[in-house]
């Protein structure tokens, strides 16, 4: 990086600064010196404009044009080729398939694990601190995570010594070495370790604090009729917290269905283990398929939408309860 | 809370719940004692996930200080029998000019330039459109404001193919002219990057914030329209001092969310060291050179230090503000 350099990226920030405030001044301005007349509607107006502007050109137009595209082939002519690759073509359907089994396997491993350590250290000793280990990788990046797990599956070919954890654990116990990443289709599920790892953290502290709401009435008095601690939690915890559970696990479920840095970082999608969100990128911005790249992005739409619509009908129930 | 937009919404109220966790912590006398009678391997499966979870990370660490050679021959276990220490992968990740090493200055320079004015545009538009959305009374604003929070559940991968023909239709013209006028703006500007990262955090911007803004008492409002003073005063002096801790929250929310970003850096960045974010460069260089492992692993502990520090630094912060704006129907 030459001073230039530097000076020209100081000056883009300056700039845009610059004219961001005055577009904000400017519209400020005239909310304020609206005229007399629908006033009201002025003012409105003017303050939803920006925001409305920027949802309109780069969500609302984008999302139809895309839906669009999908049936498309790439002179424009309507058909229905791009899904039907999806659906045939082996990559294709490979793709599909891994995108299934990472829905599956994240959200309720993430969750079952995240609440099992919740109620672990539930009113333990040092419990912050717990919380705090198991929640540190939300704030790291996904390609961050990506390379930390690499190093933890490295591979060193012949007699050398081996410097991934998990190759050395292996060698230790007599095996030989595995290329993990390389080998189909054990590396799928070790990229699935990695978005557990993850999730975990953010279904625990969501789970811990639901768990916390349980009324200590009910325990007790389960307690007093001589249950054990795991009826306990079949049948006092686990109903008092289900609205928590069921928010975790949509959302980890959405969260995994869009999954794609880490696939990009750790395999780039080879040795079958892609899935639909790094093949829509493949697809779109690398093969120059945008059709077949539109039609993954719309799946992918069609998949998370009943998630979130049964998600926001849990929320509106509980409300009403309450 | 990489990846996805929409889904990251709950991040916010989970972390709000470590707070109240630490609130109940020292609850009931009795809750105490029971724990105490809680079986023992309850505690020892908990320590063992909780090693789990810290030993790649720390391995990554640890690795980071050895010298190549031994990264490449030895366990970074193996630490106490083969020891060694250097500031050398830093210094090279960091510093080297040479062509070979990856040059991070310049992209950690982007990345600070991305996140903050990706965070400031949304925050101050939906923080508008959320004033607007809570107390300029219209019938059709609802509905408004019902689609806007639909719009939640659009996949990032929706908007991606149609934005960047729109950019590079209307936008690239103007980058090149900004260019041809100011030479050392490169033709690569942040601004597509700036432009989309707000365009798709402003549906959560907006639903987040407008909870918040809509608690603010009525008769603050009121009183201030008695008194004469116009939307855009009530606004300045009012509105955005009382919700100083949701935009703090959204704030911090963003600035991490676009910090840790790939897919849109890929797409809208070019990949040049003009514009690219540390996020893309460390995907890059684990492509082409995913056996340097002494700068490998630098690299992704600097790309991972800033996240890191805000979330154990201003957690309490981001705690409050969005457990405020998000637990509230």
């Amino acid at each position: 990086m030459t001073t230039a350099d530097l000076l020209g990226k100081l000056l883009q920030v300056v700039m845009g600064l610059a004219v961001f405030a005055a577009v904000v001044g400017l519209l400020i301005f005239f909310i304020d010196k609206a005229p007399k007349k629908g006033r009201d509607y002025w003012q409105l107006g003017l303050f939803l404009l920006p925001a409305m502007l920027f949802i309109a050109i780069g969500l609302v137009y984008p999302a139809i044009r895309t839906s669009l595209l999908a049936f498309q082939d790439s002179s424009g002519d309507w058909t229905l080729d791009n899904f039907v690759w999806t659906f045939t073509q082996p990559a294709a359907i490979r793709t599909l398939i891994n995108t299934i089994i990472w829905v599956l396997l994240v959200p309720t491993i993430s969750t079952a694990v995240g609440l099992a350590y919740a109620v672990f250290i539930d009113k333990s000793r040092g419990e912050r601190y717990y919380k705090v280990i198991l929640f540190m990788p939300i704030a790291i990046s996904f390609v961050g995570a990506g390379v930390i797990w690499r190093f933890v599956y490295e591979y060193r070919g012949g007699d050398r010594e081996q410097i991934g954890l998990l190759n050395a654990l292996v060698v230790a116990a007599g095996g030989e070495p595995v290329q993990w990443l390389q080998t189909d289709p054990i590396n799928t599920f070790l990229l699935i370790v990695v978005m557990i790892w993850i999730q975990t953290g953010f279904a625990m502290v969501l789970l811990s604090a639901a768990i916390k709401g349980v009324p200590t009435e009910q325990i007790e008095a389960a307690q007093l009729d001589g249950t054990n601690g795991w009826q306990r939690f079949l049948n006092v915890t686990v109903p008092g917290i289900r609205g928590a559970l069921v928010v975790v696990l949509t959302t980890i479920s959405i969260a995994t269905l869009k999954v794609f840095d880490i696939v990009r970082t750790m395999t780039a999608g080879n040795f079958n283990t892609s899935v639909i969100a790094n093949e829509m990128y493949t697809q779109a911005f690398r093969a120059s398929e945008v059709g077949r790249g539109s039609a993954l992005a719309l799946i992918l739409f069609v998949l998370v939408l009943p998630i979130v619509v049964y998600n926001v009908n849990v929320l509106r129930k509980q409300r009403e309860i309450r | 809370m990489s990846s996805v937009a929409p889904a990251d919404l709950p991040v916010g109220e989970n972390l709000g719940s470590i707070e109240a966790a630490e609130r109940s912590e020292y609850g009931s006398k009795t809750a105490r004692v029971k724990k105490r009678l809680t079986s023992r391997t309850a505690t020892i499966i908990s320590l063992i996930i909780a090693v789990l979870w810290t030993i790649p990370t720390f391995g990554l660490l640890v690795s980071s200080f050895r010298p190549a050679e031994l990264i490449r021959t030895t366990g970074w276990w193996t630490i106490f029998q083969n020891p060694g220490f250097t500031l050398d992968n830093y210094r090279d990740v960091l510093f080297s000019t040479s062509s070979a090493s990856p040059q991070l200055g310049s992209y950690i320079v982007n990345s600070i330039a991305i996140a903050l004015i990706a965070t400031l545009i949304p925050l101050v538009f939906a923080s508008m459109a959320a004033y607007a959305f809570a107390w300029i009374r219209f019938k059709w604003v609802n509905w408004l404001f019902i689609f806007v929070f639909a719009l939640q559940i659009i996949p990032l991968q929706m908007a991606l193919v149609p934005l960047l023909q729109i950019f590079s239709t209307w936008l690239r013209p103007m980058q090149a002219w900004l260019h041809d006028l100011v030479p050392i703006i490169p033709e690569q500007n942040y601004l597509p990057l700036w432009l989309a990262h707000s365009m798709f955090a402003l549906p959560l911007a907006i639903f987040l914030l407008h909870n918040f803004i809509s608690e603010i008492p009525s008769d603050v409002i009121e009183a201030a329209r008695v008194d004469g003073a116009t939307h855009g005063q009530i606004f300045f002096r009012i509105v955005l001092p009382l919700a100083t801790p949701a935009l703090a929250s959204f704030a911090i929310f963003q600035f991490i969310w676009v910090w840790n970003d790939l897919l849109v850096a890929l797409i809208f960045s070019g990949g040049t060291q003009d514009v690219a974010p540390l996020t893309q460069r460390l995907a890059e260089m684990v492509g082409t050179r995913g056996q340097d492992w002494q700068r490998l692993t630098a690299a992704a502990f600097i790309s991972i230090v800033i996240p890191l520090g805000v979330f154990f630094g201003l957690q309490r912060y981001f705690v409050r503000g969005l457990l405020a704006g998000s637990t509230k129907g």
